[in-house]
């Protein structure tokens, strides 16, 4: 059965960071807490972007919904701006902007979802977006990254494996690694009994085979 | 009303309950009695009739705060949630496995496992401090009920299941008067479980207590995305929580029973705290009812080890992580049902 899947931008995220997590959130719909609180904090607070030449940004737009009919991808931008540039038949050019907080370095993942996040942009306006930048709210630092074509493949890739586990809606078992522990969704996982090392059966013959 | 950790129990009649900001804010009377941070709240718990705005609800709705009605017998009338968590796949991976004998049995088999053998490790440890007349009757129990955890291993089909489980019920529950002590419990007393209505003070605790932890099992399943109502010990029937039924069984004994000889024994609930109505149906004053709600609550937040995933919780997450335990089994992740199992 062909089934219409539509991939979000957060998903990739997820995806990037551990496969069965971007199951679990997306595919089973795990419902959480953390994430969503944070998200919606995400969107409640304004950031101030230092660093910016402010005479070339004509134009700042928040949480911006974004698709592409073509990828099947959609979801919001936390901002993007519209910089004036000649050379576009509307007299702008997008440039998304992601912002991170906490300390941790730059991730594919990041890289990834801004990239998506670029490739939509395009579809929508048909202009090139050729770079964006994220932007580390801990250590006030901007990080320009550029599309160029290994991260634009990466990206399609990373949303065509996205389709296929909503596709064939399969969560893939749980694998212990270290990322475990950074894991928000680690108490939801549970890989240290999914992954398939702990037999129940024994447990529940401890349970019957009590002393009289 | 009560607050009692993260659960807002209404418990006066005509409460009017509205968002002001990012709060609730409690009006009886048109006097304001509280204002809670809707971020502190997982459950707003309406024990008598309240009335709570439309805005209110849609934040509980989208925050995920469960709201639920209970009709003024105490009977559970709704519970409001917003989009169900989890996907129709797990739930039709639930109904195949409740359709199917095998897995019904193995499921229910596990259960009730769960169930007798928390039923026997709180015998154990109540006789521990009983009184020393009480010792041996109480270790008796507690050997019966090993010799029907033995049985349940080879019980091939789910009627003989229910059969064993009846009789360690049935034992278990004889052990109760053994269970109250002299000093504290005076003028209680029980022969036995009545319900619907219950008829004497102990039953109406156990009841009331295992109303509660239903609809904390109930939510603890919705939460997972399974259906509360399509179980595999309990049949279905219209407007019965089947699949609730079954998480609590395991729950019963070190949660509710637990709880409620505690009280009676240490004297905090006296049989003051009870009426008797005229046809003989026994109900929980109002005070009772509220020191009874804090008390559940409190009990929640004691730490326990999960036997099973080896980690510490406390009995108010345990339920959540049965429910997840459950969802993975019926997932086929898991090759059979852990049940929350007290440390022997
Ligand atoms: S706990 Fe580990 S396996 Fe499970 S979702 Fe998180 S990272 Fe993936």
């Amino acid at each position: 059965m062909e089934r219409d899947t539509w991939v979000t931008l957060s998903a990739l995220q997820h995806l990037l960071f551990c496969e069965r997590q971007a199951a679990l959130i997306h595919v089973e719909r795990i419902w959480l807490e953390d994430l969503l609180t944070a998200s919606g904090r995400l969107l409640h607070e304004r950031v101030d972007l230092p660093g910016h030449d402010s005479r070339r940004t004509s134009r700042v737009e928040r949480a911006v919904l974004l698709g592409s009919d073509r990828l099947r991808v959609t979801g919001r931008a936390d901002l993007v701006e519209y910089l004036r540039d000649a050379t576009t038949p509307s007299g702008w050019r997008p440039y998304p902007v992601e912002v991170k907080h906490g300390r941790r370095k730059l991730l594919d993942a990041d890289r990834v979802q801004l990239c998506a996040q670029a490739l939509c942009l395009e579809e929508m306006h048909g202009v090139e977006v050729p770079e964006g930048a994220i932007f580390s709210g801990a250590q006030h630092r901007r990080h320009e990254v550029r599309f160029d074509a290994p991260l634009r493949r990466l990206t399609e890739e990373s949303i065509e494996r996205m389709h296929t586990l909503l596709r064939t809606q399969s969560v893939p078992t749980a694998v212990r690694a270290p990322k475990c522990d950074g894991c928000s969704l680690e108490p939801r996982c549970l890989p240290q009994v999914t992954a398939g090392q702990k037999r129940v059966r024994d447990y529940l013959r401890q349970r019957v085979t009590v002393e009289t | 009303m009560t607050t009692a950790l993260n659960t807002l129990f209404i418990t006066v009649e005509g409460t009017r309950l509205n968002k002001e900001g990012e709060c609730v804010v409690v009006t009886i009377q048109d006097e304001k009695k509280a204002e809670v941070p809707l971020r502190h709240l997982r459950s707003v718990v309406c024990l008598s009739r309240a009335w709570l705005t439309p805005e209110l609800m849609e934040s509980c709705i989208e925050s995920g705060i469960h709201v639920s009605f209970f009709g003024v017998t105490g009977r559970f009338l709704a519970r409001v949630e917003g989009v169900p968590g989890g996907n129709v796949l797990l739930r039709r991976q639930q109904f195949r496995a409740a359709d199917d004998a095998a897995r019904t049995l193995e499921l229910a088999r596990a259960l009730v496992i769960g169930k007798v053998s928390n039923a026997r490790q709180f015998i154990l440890h109540a006789r521990r401090d009983a009184e020393a007349a009480h010792a041996s009757e109480l270790s008796e129990t507690a050997k019966r009920l090993a010799i029907h955890l033995r049985t349940l291993e080879s019980v091939s089909d789910l009627d003989a299941l229910r059969g064993v489980e009846g009789i360690a019920a049935r034992d278990y529950f004889e052990a109760f008067p053994a269970l109250l002590k002299k000093g504290g419990a005076e003028g209680f007393s029980f022969e036995g479980r009545n319900r619907r209505p219950p008829r004497d003070p102990m039953n109406a605790l156990l009841s009331f207590g295992y109303a509660l932890l239903l609809q904390d099992c109930a939510g603890a399943l919705s939460g997972v995305g399974l259906d509360p109502a399509v179980g595999f010990l309990h049949e279905e029937r219209p407007g019965r929580l089947s699949l609730a039924l079954d998480l609590m069984e395991e729950f019963r004994a070190p949660v509710v029973d637990r709880l409620v000889f505690s009280l009676v024994n240490r004297g905090q609930l006296k049989p003051e705290d009870f009426r008797t109505e005229f046809a003989g149906a026994v109900l929980l004053r109002d005070e009772a009812r509220k020191a009874f709600l804090v008390a559940y609550q409190t009990a929640k937040q004691a730490k326990v080890r999960h036997a099973f995933l080896e980690q510490e919780t406390t009995w108010g997450m345990a339920p959540h992580l049965q429910a997840l335990l459950l969802a993975r089994t019926v997932r086929g992740e898991l090759d059979a049902y852990p049940p929350f199992a007290m440390h022997g």
